[in-house]
């Protein structure tokens, strides 16, 4: 590391409450810049789907946007864009988030807007229709017409998990989602949307006592609701290989996933980091173990990556998840060839470790890396949210670059030992149909 | 546009707060390259960027120097006479940075992040990339035999066909018709071309080198010009030649048989950034389709469902901007909802937009410009992209006046001008058999070739 680990703790105060309805609230205050970012993140993403309703998680998201009690359908978005912000909202395995980013005038006008769809969104028939054909087009865009379209994270998971919550595609069958109705809409409302089962955090430029004021204002008469019990979508280790191929019509050349189980990233979070980072001692830059090995000493891919959490991002995400091996390779190298050197690799790390100037030089890498993304006000303000919601603590959030730097050469040698060839999940994509 | 009745409960906002105009640090080299150092608080960070100016010298050489560039790009890293490639890596990797080198039909650039100790060491790997990268011949065939791959998978993307299509339609024989390499000019290039492509472009004059962060300004000067005191060569680094574009008639309809959608992709000139009345048209294109609220979105996303994001937009390039229109439909409504794109860009053209409309769309881009300038690399970014355009840094000031000052008459002379249909080329990528004939009753449609899929 280039800095001593204290120095690695980002200073940004941070300040909690809970309101009486049950909405916790985390405030990041940092006056260097006059904007402000608002998130409200809704512990309910697409592991807690029901049978039946794939995909619901994602479309419900939509239907946040379509107004509320006192708000017009597409006034949202108006309302945040002239006031000069941005906005969005995204779906993921455990959670469903809403932010936006605007100039520090606008603070009380985005609380608004995320405590009206909070108490009462517009979940109309003619919203709910007009907003499948809109995901339809979403999924069409990113999956169904696009090579490589869901590889590998709506293919590999299948092969990898046994449970419903961690096996379905969180995208959704069209036949799930054509058959939504406005009663699932608002049971899902009712059930997922309580303030209880929700963290509101606010960053950037703000006085501490005058946002608390302006959240009592906007967020202390949503009415409190019965906040559901956390599903355990943890499973049991595999004990063997299993393995999938799909066929992909538009693809050009070949693909291979390979996905392993990793520690608990909340209840194991210790070791857990030394999977982090041993995903990145495997595939980051020029001087990785994967980058030297496949694409310029054997020559057998076209690019490779590794990484922890199905979305790309390690710490917000609960039992049970994945290191996913990626490799896009030539057609004229068989699939079992570059499997047989990713295990390779990792049992080479296994066997003798890394040593501490390879850990280090990996270590300054990731701390940049997380460094440039709490530069960002929205970037900072969703990392504490998400780290409140998933691990209870939007602290950690400041902390991971010190705590990511404490990991020994030992515990990545530990956790390329759990990556047994004899456990992998193996996904193979092939070309079909012809294309070119 | 539709009118709603605004709630009385809706919070109005505050007197926006002047966002901080960066202080710029400018120095110029004894070679010609311009230095611009930006102090920032904030993380302890720093921000690099180079953008050595590389245009194809002439039409006829294009696309062997778009093949040449591509190569050159990632082949700059494979190594010099002091560090071999992992070397290279680890040095960068040991200052938290990773360099990034790409290029395209104007430059190329060449970027990371780093910790800010870290700062003499990198620009002396820079330097000595600069100087005397090696092209070894064996790596530079791998690299070589990868791009073409990669190139060959991007070939299979629905959006780069359409953006291939499009701007083949529009430029010609200029050489920003050529968006993607050709993979024969490609599997050609060999390792002597690279060091010799190098050798007579990769020069300081004309360049620029921003850095942005956690930096003492003079101190970090002096380190650069330490630094880079080796890297010399005569002659200026080469700017794109003029564009005429040609405005073509009809619709090209790329088959793509099978597909489940259809790629609407429409362009045409647009101001550069130099000229009077980019903020008018910027705001027009904006009110367009350039933002969640704005006239395209809430007509076939929100009320028709035929797209998740459609979108409008300007582009620049050093000697031509664009404006550019994009959406991804379904391919049953393929028709109807190039009529609607077509319908919204005529009465932009044809009648006033409202002062709400105007102010809302000012703001917001007065609010994004401030947004993705508050991080050290989307400031870093701006200003290398501002520089290379031959602007001021304190244009970010100006073009906030600019803006401010916009009309509702002007903005409706600009989208009459740039935004009518008939200033505009139309490519559709889709499965000709099902949406040709509904096409052809809005223009004349002419297909081409497979767009490679089936």
């Amino acid at each position: 590391m280039t800095a001593a680990g204290t120095d690695l703790i980002l200073r940004h105060p941070i300040e909690r409450f809970t309101l009486d309805n049950g909405l916790r609230v985390v405030l990041a205050p940092d006056r260097s810049v006059p904007v402000v970012a608002v998130s409200v993140y809704y512990d309910v993403g697409m592991r807690n789907e029901p049978e039946g309703r794939t995909g619901f998680a994602h479309l419900f998201e939509h239907m946040m946007f379509q107004g509320s009690a006192n708000v017009a359908k597409m006034e949202h978005a108006r309302l945040v864009q002239a006031a000069g912000g941005t906005f969005n909202g995204s779906t993921h395995q455990d959670y469903t988030n809403y932010f936006e980013a605007l100039p520090a005038e606008a603070l009380e006008r985005a609380l608004f807007l995320e405590a009206d769809r909070m108490a009462a969104p517009a979940i109309t028939e003619e919203n709910l229709r007009n907003q499948i054909d809109v995901v339809k087009e979403e999924i069409r865009v990113n999956v169904l017409n696009r090579p490589y379209g869901a590889f590998p994270w709506l293919q590999l998971p299948q092969v990898a998990f046994e449970s419903f919550a961690n096996t379905h595609d969180g995208y959704g069958s069209f036949v799930d989602l054509e058959s939504s109705t406005v009663d699932d809409a608002t049971d899902f409302f009712s059930r997922y949307y309580a303030p209880g089962n929700a963290v509101l955090c606010i960053g950037g430029d703000l006085d501490v006592a005058e946002t608390e004021k302006l959240v009592r204002r906007w967020f202390g008469p949503v009415p409190a609701r019965e906040v559901p019990s956390l599903p355990y979508t943890g499973e049991p280790s595999p004990t063997t290989v299993r393995s999938a191929v799909v066929e992909d019509a538009l693809a050009p050349a070949p693909a291979l996933a390979i996905g392993w189980r990793v520690p608990d990233p909340v209840g194991d979070f210790d070791t857990y980091l030394g999977s982090v980072l041993l995903a990145e001692v495997l595939s980051e830059g020029d001087a990785s173990r994967l980058e030297r090995r496949l694409v310029h000493d054997d020559r057998i891919a076209i690019a490779q990556s590794s990484y922890v959490g199905l979305f790309g991002d390690p710490f917000d995400v609960r039992d049970a998840t994945l290191l996913t091996t990626q490799v896009h390779h030539p057609a004229a190298v068989p699939a079992e060839r570059v499997m047989a050197a990713v295990h390779e690799e990792i049992g080479r790390i296994a066997e003798d470790g890394v040593d501490a100037d390879e850990l280090r030089r990996v270590q300054a890498r990731v701390e940049a890396q997380l460094l440039q993304q709490a530069d960002s006000v929205l970037g900072r303000t969703l990392a504490f949210a998400a780290a409140e919601l998933v691990h209870g603590r939007a602290e950690l959030a400041g902390e991971l670059a010190a705590r990511l730097a404490a990991v020994t050469p030992d515990a990545v040698r530990g956790a390329a030992r759990g990556l047994d060839p004899g456990t992998a999940a193996v996904l193979e994509l092939r070309p079909a149909g012809g294309a070119r | 546009m539709t009118t709603t009745q605004e709630s009385p409960l809706i919070p109005p906002l505050g007197e926006p707060r002047p966002q901080p105009v960066p202080v710029v640090e400018e120095t110029t080299l004894a070679s010609g390259l311009r230095v611009v150092v930006v102090p920032r608080p904030g993380v302890p960070l720093v921000e690099l960027r180079l953008r050595v100016p590389f245009a194809a010298a002439s039409a006829r050489n294009a696309g062997v120097h778009a093949a040449r560039g591509a190569v050159l790009s990632g082949a700059m890293l494979l190594g010099t006479a002091r560090h071999d490639q992992t070397g290279i890596a680890q040095l960068l990797q040991s200052h938290g940075a990773e360099l990034a080198v790409s290029t395209d039909a104007d430059r190329v650039l060449v970027g990371t992040t780093l910790l800010p100790g870290g700062l003499g060491p990198v620009l002396e790997l820079l330097a000595e990339l600069l100087t005397e990268a090696a092209y070894p011949a064996r790596q530079v065939d791998g690299e070589r035999d990868r791009l073409a791959e990669r190139i060959a998978i991007a070939r299979s993307q629905p959006g780069t066909i359409a953006r291939s299509a499009l701007a083949a339609r529009r430029y010609g024989s200029h050489p920003y018709a050529i968006q993607l390499p050709d993979a024969e000019l490609v599997a050609a290039v060999r390792a002597p071309a690279l060091r010799r492509l190098h050798r007579e472009r990769i020069l300081p004059a004309g360049s620029t080198l921003v850095l942005v962060g956690d930096l003492d300004p003079r101190a970090a000067a002096d380190t650069v010009a330490a630094a880079l005191d080796d890297w010399t060569g005569s002659g200026t680094a080469v700017e794109a030649p003029p564009v005429t574009e040609q405005r073509s008639a009809g619709i090209e309809l790329v088959d793509r048989p099978g597909a489940v959608q259809s790629n609407l992709r429409l362009g045409g000139p647009a101001p550069g950034r130099t000229e009077a009345d980019i903020p008018a048209v910027r705001l027009a294109a904006m009110v367009y389709g350039g933002y969640f609220s704005s006239r395209l979105v809430e007509n076939i996303r929100e009320r028709r469902g035929y797209s998740y994001s459609p979108r409008s937009a300007i582009d620049h390039q050093r000697a031509a901007s664009s404006f550019l229109v994009e959406a991804d439909v379904a391919t049953e409504v393929t028709g109807p909802a190039l009529l609607e794109t077509l319908y919204e860009l005529g009465r932009m053209a044809l009648t006033p937009v409202t002062e709400a409309e105007l102010d809302a769309a000012r703001r917001y881009i007065l609010g994004s410009m401030a947004l993705s300038t508050s991080t050290h690399a989307g400031l870093a970014s701006t200003l290398t992209a501002l520089l290379g355009a031959g602007l001021p840094a304190d244009w970010l000031a100006t073009h906030q006046r600019d803006l401010t000052a916009v009309t509702v008459e002007q903005v409706q002379a600009a989208a009459a001008r740039y935004l009518a249909p008939e200033a505009l080329t139309a490519v559709v990528v889709g499965d000709a058999g099902r949406v040709a004939a509904e096409l052809a009753t809005l223009a004349p449609v002419t297909v081409t070739g497979s767009g490679g899929q089936g």
